[in-house]
């Protein structure tokens, strides 16, 4: 189980910082606007987890059984949710209905990893999938070539094309964590989180930010 | 590309007003602050500003000197808090908004008409 079970928001996109001592960091903003919906139990469910909710769902868009989930639970519909995996402690401090503030989760400086869903590019050829040379621009009159990723096996040993080559094929929308970004300011009274770095996905997407899983203390940094 | 309002008054507050307006063409002043260890000490760098970028708290510019018969080229962020200060010298005279052609030219013919002058 992470150690810090994070939260989840909306990629509002990527922008510019300056640091205290002037250097220009590029950072992505993350707005998160979180309500605890439910929770999961140990004695009910064999788990502790928090079920949270991003978002106003409108009533158009809510169907009459999911509109009776929410009414069972006294709560509002939201267009997102998700579980976030938890202690019974961490659990513990938070109430349903309750919302989800930035700096009760991390601290300005704390190391995190980011989850999201890359934008899809459909399929795509080698070069711009695997980052393939192509060939050079003559290519002594061969047509057709310039794009291409060149051979994909040897003749007879082992006669077959070896599994996992890099081909062309479906290049993004797939779950990408990236590791280790910081947090360079949080906005509480906004709900904004303010990471050192690029963010899997596009622009109103929704990502889950929990506390770095290869950083000691949950990528938290040393008290002073 | 339509970028998010809360984005955007995260740029406005990091907005630098109170620097003097200047225009490509323009011989500025510009005291940078260099961070040296644990000392800062103030640089000034003079020449002709040869390129604007307007974009927000991204915007920078361009100044080019001839330092013993070697051009140099020094990019500032207009908004950085390491520009102490950005003095005017004086207003040229320029028709266009890049003045790349400064580099192919050396001597008289790379100066540039002093608004003065007219």
């Amino acid at each position: 189980m992470k150690k810090n079970p994070g939260i989840i928001g909306t990629k509002l996109g990527m922008t510019q910082l300056f640091a205290d001592d002037g250097n220009v960091l590029r950072c992505t903003v993350i707005e998160s606007d979180l309500v605890v919906v439910s929770k999961r139990t140990l004695e009910k469910d064999g788990y502790d987890a928090l079920i949270v909710g991003l978002g106003e769902r409108k009533d158009k868009h809510t169907n009459k059984p999911l509109a009776g989930q929410y009414k069972k639970l006294g709560q509002t519909p939201r267009r997102t949710l998700r579980e976030l995996r938890c202690s019974a402690e961490h659990a513990a401090t938070f109430e349903v209905g309750q919302k989800v503030a930035l700096d009760q989760v991390f601290e300005v400086g704390q190391f995190v990893d980011v989850q999201g869903t890359t934008r899809g590019r459909g399929f795509t050829g080698v070069m711009r999938r695997w980052n393939f040379k192509g060939s050079k621009s003559s290519t002594h009159g061969t047509h057709e070539y310039m794009r291409h990723g060149g051979s994909i096996g040897t003749n007879m040993t082992p006669g077959r094309t070896l599994p996992g080559l890099k081909m062309a094929g479906q290049y993004g929308n797939e779950t990408v964590t990236v590791q280790n970004l910081k947090i360079a300011r949080i906005v509480p009274e906004q709900a904004l989180l303010i990471l050192e770095g690029g963010v899997p996905g596009s622009r109103n997407s929704v990502v889950t930010v929990h506390g770095a899983n290869k950083k000691k203390r949950a990528g938290r940094p040393l008290k002073k | 590309m339509h970028t998010s309002q809360k984005i955007l008054a995260l740029e406005t507050a990091q907005l630098r007003t109170g620097h003097p307006a200047f225009r490509v063409g323009d011989t500025v002043r510009v005291h940078y602050k260099i961070v040296e260890g644990d000392k800062d000490r103030i640089q000034v760098f003079q020449g002709v500003v040869i390129k604007q970028h307007r974009a927000g708290v991204r915007s920078s510019f361009t100044v080019r000197k001839v330092s013993f018969n070697i051009g140099v080229e020094r990019i500032f962020v207009l908004h950085s808090p390491r520009i102490e200060k950005i003095e005017v010298n004086s207003r040229g005279v320029v028709r266009r908004s890049r003045l790349f052609y400064l580099r192919e030219l050396t001597g008289k013919a790379a100066r540039v008409r002093n608004e003065k002058d007219q």
